[in-house]
């Protein structure tokens, strides 16, 4: 059968509700929280090529690498700020990670 | 079926099935890995719809870069093998209850919204006569020259911030300061003594 | 001239009152008190102008208000009426100051003293120099401001703060009278300047409205209402209980405030009014009842009280009685001056009286006292002269003046004026009997006191003594003097137009052609009363207390006031406690602060409290609920579809 619009985007749907179920399901560590954000990214990233090859738009697939290079750069931050804490703290359990408790 | 259906179905099912080992594994080292999979397999669904420029960054990049980024981290901080918390299970039922319905809500607007779109296979993003990489280029520094510019800015900022996060300024002793060596003078460097016999030197 | 008479003691005030910290009491209490000497000796001009060459003016300061139809200005309204007022109330009040200097010399708030005693001379000047209703109501209020801040003076003394406080609510109540018949003027004759209103009188008379869902005659309705403010103002029957308590004012403010000047203002309104009050028969005969009856009330009370204040406080209560009297039955211009004389006798006793408490070391208690004659024979000289004018002894100044009033009672054609004129004869008899009892126990008899409080008594200074010397000639000579021109041939001329008699009011010229036997009755009164009191404290000391065992009752009545305050306390001043306290802590207490900021407050600290519960911690929780909002989000519009 033909591969249509909809097959990527449901796709990519699966692989983002997967990222949101690792964001909040997840007690173990703070690394999965990072690896599910890059999940959900790269879903929209699905998103947005696949729009850009059926309308035969670049922009999809422009908007797509600036995606990627935000993803990065976020990603690179979020590691870094993990290293800090993990300096101050010595463990990454995402239970002891409370300490903005209202 | 055709060879692209079934690589697109083959891929896919890899695909959902590495990103939901990335949550469920206990070994982090293994959820990192299974990310990787993840992307390879997006890699070549991207060659599949016609933009391989992406395919090819998004190995070069995410893969290459972020992927041992965090494997880096992973193997740097002593994380132990988890077990799966009772915090998984009180929250499975509620959390899987929502994830579901906002999927199947997606999946409705997807299909509702399929009516309206021309769903023809034929990737047409690239026009003839050009790479996927050469069209893009060709867009990329006139019409979207500034986003290009600030996705620059953008990855400058990250790198110093990452720097100024994690940086530890050591009391090195031994470290040179060369401008003080340059500046020094005679008067700095050498002293005159005069050592009676036998005396000796004391400071 | 004359705003110099009336913005100098202003000026006193306002200099000890605001600067007084910064120059000292002794600049502020010689500040305030020469400008009040010049005041007075202004005062004397003007009245020789105005009074005796007949040169009345009104005087316009400043525009207050025009609002409609309403058009206030503050202006001096100078006739004979207010010339005699001026001399009364700046002559009083300078001699006062100058007591005060001596009297007050160990007071460490001297400069507020003074202030205040200016203070009140302003707001005096200003009632009865008023062009109009409302500045005479801003004087009448003035003048209970300062009252109040003088009988309060000690306020660290709470008997003090509840006297001021009683004072001012008594007056309140007789205020509120006054203000009615203010409207009650306005909306009639549509002005509140005297000369509109006086010139609208005949009008009034005919006219009646709707008060109070009846209909009642205006003019009648007007001088009542007038009359109820006068009534608290001058400490009449009902209105009388704030007087005697007044008495825990330092004594020069008793002597000026309670003697010469606040309390006369009641009658200076009738006297004001009286070409509204001509007219009004009914409102006339009230006046003589009520003045009838607070003489007498006022006289038996003053039998039996121990305070030296108290007795002479009764007293002028009483001869306010006998003033209103005066004006009951038509006769204004004796009672103007009976006025103008109990100013100088009544002020003289006070000041007497505080001269004899400064010798005793603020002892006022005449049970404590006796034979301090020889101790201190001048302010004992002054007291008895005082005593003199008070009873009526013949040629003094009270004999010209309360005769006078007697026999204007009898004189009188209208009303119920054998009434006043009995109860009158028998307060003259009380009136000799407690004036020389009070002279007898405290100068005369075996002193009762310590001998360490003896060896203390001493002769009041110059200062102190000088004012009483002025005013005691004052009281010999002050009838000989004016009475001619006040309430003899030459009254006409004297008064000429600022007091209105009707037609049918010959009063005036009755009153000289009563029989013998009226004439006689004062003095005859006087000395019975004399004897009397001669035989009870002089030959017999120990009769006293037994009369008072025997007819126990009828003495703890006197002693108590006739248990006005008693009746009082029970009828008024309980039940609004109780609603106060009603309202203070169920309906402030627990409904405003409850619902309000005390309610709002905890209820917002109680949410708070739920709501910081969200605020787990946790960024997962945060997410989910993220994820939440997200989904409900979709959701909506995938139902509501988007328009």
């Amino acid at each position: 059968m033909m591969i249509g619009l909809t097959h990527y985007l449901t796709l990519a749907a699966i692989l983002f509700t997967i990222g949101v179920f690792g964001i909040f399901l997840n007690r173990k560590n703070v690394i999965v929280i990072l690896m599910s954000i890059e999940l959900m990214l790269l879903a929209v990233n699905i998103n947005l090529v696949a729009f850009s090859a059926f309308l035969g738009d670049l922009a999809g697939q422009v908007f797509a690498l600036l995606v990627l290079t935000v993803a990065a750069g976020e990603a690179a931050i979020g590691l870094a700020i993990l290293v800090v804490y993990f300096r101050n703290r010595g463990g990454i359990a995402v239970e002891d990670v409370s300490q903005m408790k209202g | 079926m055709t060879l692209s259906a079934l690589a697109f179905y083959l891929f896919s099912t890899v695909s959902v099935a590495s990103a939901f080992m990335v949550i469920a594994a206990r070994n982090p080292v293994y959820s990192v890995l299974f990310l990787i999979l993840t992307f390879f397999n997006s890699a070549g669904l991207f060659v599949l719809m016609g933009a391989e420029f992406l395919a090819l960054i998004l190995v070069v990049v995410y893969v290459g870069a972020v992927a041992v980024l965090f494997l880096f981290v992973v193997m740097m901080l002593d994380i132990d093998f988890a077990e799966l918390s009772e915090g998984f299970l009180q929250y499975l039922p509620i959390g899987a209850t929502v994830g579901l319905i906002l999927l199947l809500e997606l999946l409705l607007i997807f299909g509702a919204s399929s009516m309206l779109v021309d769903d023809t296979a034929l990737p047409r993003a690239t026009p003839e006569g050009m790479t996927n990489a050469e069209a893009l280029g060709r867009v990329l520094y006139t019409e979207y020259v500034y986003f290009f510019q600030a996705a620059g800015a953008v990855l400058l900022v990250a790198m110093i911030g990452a720097i100024v996060l994690t940086l530890v300024k050591s009391e090195n002793p031994r470290r040179q300061s060369i401008t003080e060596q340059n500046a020094r003078t005679k008067e700095d460097g050498v002293a005159l003594v005069d050592v009676k016999p036998g005396q000796g030197l004391k400071s | 001239m004359y705003q110099a008479i009336v913005f100098f003691p202003l000026l006193g005030a306002l200099i000890a009152g605001l600067f007084g910290r910064i120059i000292g009491d002794r600049p502020a209490e010689l500040i305030t008190t020469s400008l009040l000497v010049l005041s007075a000796m202004l005062s004397c001009i003007g009245f020789v102008e105005v009074a005796l060459h007949g040169g009345s003016e009104t005087v316009h300061v400043l525009t207050w208000m025009q609002s409609g139809k309403l058009e206030i200005s503050w202006a001096l309204r100078i006739d004979t009426l207010t010339s005699v007022m001026l001399v009364v109330v700046t002559g009083v009040s300078a001699l006062v100051h100058i007591y005060s200097i001596g009297y007050m010399s160990h007071d460490p708030s001297r400069a507020r003293f003074f202030a205040y005693l200016s203070l009140f001379t302003f707001t005096m000047l200003m009632l009865v120099t008023a062009d109009n209703f409302l500045q005479l109501f801003f004087g009448w209020e003035g003048v209970g401001l300062a009252s109040y801040l003088l009988i309060g003076f000690w306020f660290k003394k709470a008997s003090a703060n509840d006297a001021s406080i009683k004072a001012f609510v008594v007056n309140r109540v007789g205020d509120f009278g006054l203000i009615l018949g203010m409207a009650a003027i306005y909306f009639s004759v549509g002005s509140l300047q005297f000369d509109a209103v006086f010139a609208a009188a005949g009008a009034l008379a005919e006219g009646q409205f709707d008060f109070l869902g009846m209909t009642v005659p205006t003019l009648t309705t007007i001088c009542l209402l007038l009359f109820m403010g006068a009534m608290g103002k001058s400490a009449q029957f009902i209105l009388h209980t704030w007087l005697p308590d007044a008495m825990e004012g330092p004594t020069p403010v008793s002597a000026l405030i309670h003697a010469a000047t606040m309390v006369t203002a009641g009658v200076f309104l009738v006297a004001r009014c009286s070409p509204l009050f001509e007219l009004s028969q009914t409102a006339l005969s009230v006046v003589v009842v009520f003045g009838a009856i607070t003489a007498f009330f006022a006289a038996t009370v003053g039998l039996v009280q121990n305070d030296i204040k108290r007795v002479i406080a009764y007293s002028t209560c009483s001869q306010l009685g006998y003033m209103f009297v005066a004006l009951g039955v038509g006769a204004y211009q004796v009672a103007m001056f009976h006025l103008f004389t109990h100013a100088f006798f009544k002020a003289l006793l006070f000041l007497g009286a505080g001269s004899v408490i400064h010798a005793m070391q603020d002892e006022q208690d005449m049970r404590k006292m006796g034979g301090l004659r020889q101790l201190i024979p001048a302010s004992w000289f002054m007291m008895l002269i005082g005593t003199l004018a008070l009873t009526g002894f013949p040629l003094t100044a009270g004999f010209f003046s309360k005769d006078a009033v007697i026999e204007a009672a009898f004189a009188a054609q209208s009303g119920p004026h054998m009434f006043g004129f009995a109860l009158l004869v028998v307060s003259a008899l009380l009136t000799s009997f407690y004036s020389w009892r009070l002279m007898f126990l405290t100068f005369h008899g075996t002193a009762r006191c310590s001998n360490e409080t003896l060896s203390h008594v001493h002769e009041s200074p110059p200062v102190m003594l000088f004012p009483l010397i002025v005013l005691a000639a004052g009281a010999l000579l002050a009838g000989l003097a004016f009475a001619g021109l006040f309430i003899g041939d030459g009254q006409m001329a004297f008064w000429s137009g600022s007091i209105f008699t009707a037609a049918d009011n010959h009063v005036l010229h009755e009153l000289h052609n009563v029989p013998g036997w009226v004439k006689l009755t004062p003095p005859v009164m006087m000395l019975t009363g004399f004897f009397i009191a001669y035989l009870l404290y002089i030959r017999r000391p120990e009769w006293p207390s037994r009369i008072a065992a025997e007819h126990d009752l009828i003495y703890n009545f006197l002693l108590n006031k006739w248990y006005f305050d008693e009746i009082y306390r029970f009828i008024f001043v309980r039940p609004m406690g109780w609603l106060a306290r009603l309202l203070w802590k169920g309906g402030d207490g627990f409904v405003i602060d409850g619902f309000g900021p005390d309610g709002v407050a905890s209820t917002v600290q109680r949410m708070t409290r739920g709501i910081v519960t969200l605020q787990t911690g946790y960024v997962y929780h945060y997410a989910f609920v993220m994820l939440l909002g997200v989904a409900g989000l979709v959701s909506w519009f995938m139902l509501a579809g988007t328009n």
